[in-house]
């Protein structure tokens, strides 16, 4: 049988495994997540009690009926699903993960998700600053606020929408600041409601009674306050132990880019985004769907999910219904139009990579003797080099490197990704080499679990190490 | 300091003592290591190219702020890592 990987188990790398089990495959699902639901659909752990309506609001049903999906597909053993690994790097049809053997396969889907999109703000390297993405999961998976008195900034739907997860849940909200001009919400919202009309009413009424600012301008996070520029240009300080910074969602790309994939410069999502055909194909035997690939959120996830799947079956011969996004896709360009990506403009002290606490004057330095060529910059100014390998800094840094040498970001390139795409212990090595060999479970027993992300010890059961084939995924086999 | 976490839900559940930085703290069953030393701690960790410190930034295994080490060597990345009794952890203790 086809052996197909699917990497993800969020709303795209469940719709996809569901597709393929229904077609009599049993794919392989790899998910750093304990639990399968992927970071919009976070589930905590065992033993709280929050129910799905309390975590999800308006998407409760969304959540459980995903849940439910997965959760049923795992019982009667249509999908073999290691959760708490990491996919690393990807060669020769294998896919190296923490925590067990090298996974074989033929055919490959990933479902990878998003981050959000961060621009460095002056001070943005202290603690007590997180990410929104970091602010909901610490609501939703583990019941806390990331602080007594929040300040929310950037962009995106996010906002709002944490901001009143926030409130509701009793946290301390003392402003949301949010860089788009209500000029540009109201011409991305008229797009937004013809796509999606009670999707866009709720994210209105969502705005109701908060502390909300349109069209701020960010100048620094310090001492326990955030400074910003009203729309009118006045400054204005709000003190705060806690700042959450987020403009929309940047697809998280590096597997795919290890996969083979081609990508360009997108002007709609502002940011480098992988080639893919109208089924979401992006090579032979790659298959891209959800916010990795375009930020369609989560109901766009599902159905993108599915025509990955699709995709991948057309290919091996099989027919399956092939949804249509289109109106997903109008919807979150008009959106991503409402909430803009502003021009990166921070003083040369700012810091733009938080890993090694490279300054944008040293950035800016670093063109003006090397040229614009993003990876060369990388190179010599260790932009993008750091543990997150570029998550956070590498869109800002193209922006200020454009800016700077008066060039194009399409021009500026991007950061090519580099295995291992997480930063491994040695312990992951040696797991994956002793359950490779798969020989003496009671061997690998006894390697302490230094990875912890996992849930699953890491000497991984014989039943999951799979045998090592000659096959790749540009060589599909049937 | 005081801790940087406050917990808004969820506080029915049972206690559980860990070690940080040689300070006998608790947190709860179900914590994350990143919740359950922030609800005591203003951070987790010193930035290694800077004077400030560091207490997590996107909690989904991405941006690698929160590794810390424990005790008896390996390290590990504090929001993923579900807490576990006894744990003894360590702020900077691969520079010791």
């Amino acid at each position: 049988m086809t052996r197909v990987l699917i990497v993800g188990a969020g709303p795209a790398g469940i719709r996809a495994a569901e597709t393929l089990v229904r077609a009599g495959l049993r794919p392989v699902v790899v998910d750093e997540g304990a639990r399968a639901g992927g970071q919009i659909y976070h589930r905590p752990p065992h033993g709280f009690l929050r129910d799905a309506r309390a975590l999800y609001g308006s998407e409760a049903q969304k959540a459980e009926a995903l849940h439910a999906c997965f959760d049923g597909m795992v019982a009667r053993g249509q999908v073999d699903y290691l959760p708490g690994r990491a996919v690393h790097s990807l060669r020769d049809g294998h896919a190296y993960v923490t925590g067990g053997a090298p996974i074989a396969h033929d055919r490959l889907i990933l479902a990878t998700g998003a981050t959000d999109r961060l621009m460095p703000v002056p001070g943005w390297q202290s603690a007590g600053v997180f990410s929104l993405g970091a602010m909901q999961i610490a609501l939703k998976a583990q019941g806390v606020a990331l602080g007594q008195r929040i300040v929310l900034a950037g962009t995106g739907p996010l906002l709002t929408l944490l901001a009143s997860q926030l409130i509701k849940a009793g946290a301390g909200l003392a402003a949301v600041l949010d860089t788009s001009r209500m000029g540009d919400q109201l011409r991305g919202g008229i797009g937004m409601a013809l796509a999606r009309p009670l999707v866009t009413l709720r994210g209105v009424r969502m705005r109701m009674g908060l502390p909300y600012y349109a069209g701020v301008v960010l100048d620094g996070i310090d001492a326990g306050a955030v400074r910003w520029r009203d729309a009118r240009g006045r400054p204005q300080v709000t003190e705060c132990d806690a700042v959450g910074l987020g403009w929309h969602l940047r697809a998280e790309t590096q597997l795919a880019d290890l996969a083979g994939a081609e990508f360009e410069w997108s002007e709609t999502w502002q940011q480098w985004l992988p080639r893919i055909d109208d089924m979401g194909r992006a090579g032979p035997g790659l298959y891209l769907a959800g916010d990795g690939v375009r930020i369609l959120g989560a109901d766009g996830a599902e159905l993108a999910g599915r025509r990955a799947a699709a995709a991948c079956l057309h290919d091996l011969g099989v027919t399956a219904p092939v949804p249509d996004l289109r109106r997903t896709e109008r919807f979150a360009a008009a959106l991503a139009r409402a909430f803009p990506w502003p021009a990166v403009d921070v003083p040369d002290s700012a810091i733009v990579c938080r890993c090694e606490g490279i300054t944008a004057g040293e950035l800016r330095g670093t063109v003006d003797r090397t040229g614009p060529e993003a990876n060369r910059v990388k190179s010599l100014a260790r932009v993008g080099m750091g543990r997150c390998q570029g998550r956070y800094c590498q869109l800002a840094a193209v922006d200020l490197i454009a800016r700077h040498a008066r060039t194009s970001r399409a021009a500026v390139g991007r950061l090519r990704g580099q295995p291992p795409v997480r930063p491994l212990t040695v312990a992951d090595l040696l797991a994956a080499d002793s359950s490779a060999a798969c020989a003496k479970p009671e061997d690998s027993a006894a390697t302490p679990d230094h990875s912890a992300a996992s849930a699953s010890p890491l000497a991984a059961p014989c039943s999951q190490a799979t045998p090592r084939m000659p096959c790749s995924p540009s060589a599909p086999k049937t | 300091m005081t801790g940087r976490i406050v917990r808004l839900a969820e506080t029915h559940r049972a206690p559980v003592a860990f070690r940080f930085d040689g300070q006998d703290l608790v947190g709860m069953e179900g914590d994350t290591v990143l919740t359950a030393i922030l609800c005591t701690q203003g951070s987790l960790r010193a930035a290694e190219f800077g004077p400030e410190r560091r207490a997590g930034f996107c909690l989904m295994g991405a941006c690698q702020d929160c590794w810390i080490s424990q005790e008896d060597g390996p390290r590990l990345r504090a929001c993923q890592s579900p807490l576990r009794a006894g744990m003894q952890l360590r702020s900077d203790g691969w520079r010791e």
